[in-house]
């Protein structure tokens, strides 16, 4: 099942704002420390690294670990001198990477 | 077949015995002393200071699987000054590491929210790296009821 990504990103701010950024992706965040029911531990499998970018520079960049809960919610905040794209890229385990893009406009 | 003798016997006994313990010896949580060996390893060895950050976390978790975790440390997040790495680790999870966020004066606040899991009660900790070379730190100990890590 492919990655779902939810934002909520202002779509106007004033130059100089500091404004508020939710992201939020539907994954299992399996963490490997995990039994299934025969008894064998589950596989870890999570998104272990998520970054913004605005208009190219970098905004935050983590590295998530196995405590971070299922279906990653993940705030913070960008400091916006003008309008621009923000970009999102959340990265699996396995390679998948997934990513999401919102516009704003700065006055 | 020729008899095992007594001393090859013991020597079975002593590895299946080391083995066992391998095994099933190790418990399923980190200790502290894990959690400090992955703080060492961010902040090099030098001790962080007390204060600046302020961690949000409820002071008893309902359900350790999914825990409000909220970081904000106090910087001007200028060019000259600012906040560039935000670093989280719990002492009673199965391994410390819970994130690692980087920042820039992009950033506007020092902050991270996000949910985390819990294992059982255990002190959070946060350390925080300036690009001065500052290091600051704070922890919480969240008491946790049902632990998070489904197992």
């Amino acid at each position: 099942m492919a990655v779902q990504t939810r934002l909520r990103v202002p779509k106007e701010a004033k130059k100089g704002e500091v404004i508020e950024i939710k992201t939020l992706a539907t994954h299992p965040m399996e963490t490997g420390f995990r039994k299934g029911p025969d008894g064998k531990t589950i596989p870890r499998k999570i998104l272990n690294s998520f970054s913004c970018t605005f208009n190219g520079k970098t905004i935050i960049d983590c590295t998530l670990e196995p405590a971070i809960a299922a279906n990653p919610y993940l705030e913070f905040t960008a400091k916006v001198e003008e309008s621009g794209t923000f970009k999102f890229t959340w990265t699996d385990d396995d390679g998948t990477v997934t990513t999401a893009e919102q516009a704003i406009t700065v006055t | 077949m020729r008899q095992m003798t007594r001393r090859e016997a013991l020597t079975v006994a002593i590895g299946a015995g080391t083995a066992a313990i391998v095994l099933y010896g190790s418990d399923a949580r980190a200790t502290p002393d894990e959690a400090k060996e992955a703080i060492a390893k961010f902040t090099g060895g030098k001790t962080a200071e007390a204060g600046k950050i302020t961690i949000d976390l409820p002071e008893i978790a309902e359900n350790g699987n999914t825990v409000p975790l909220s970081v904000v440390v106090d910087s001007p997040m200028e060019a000259n000054d600012y906040v560039s790495d935000i670093f989280v680790v719990g002492e009673g999870n199965p391994r410390p590491g819970v994130i690692h966020a980087k920042l820039t004066p992009a950033s506007g606040k020092a902050k991270v929210s996000t949910r985390i899991r819990l294992a059982s009660t255990q002190n959070i900790i946060c350390i925080a790296k300036t690009s001065t070379g500052k290091l600051y730190t704070n922890q919480k100990l969240v008491k946790v009821t049902i632990g998070g890590c489904g197992g």
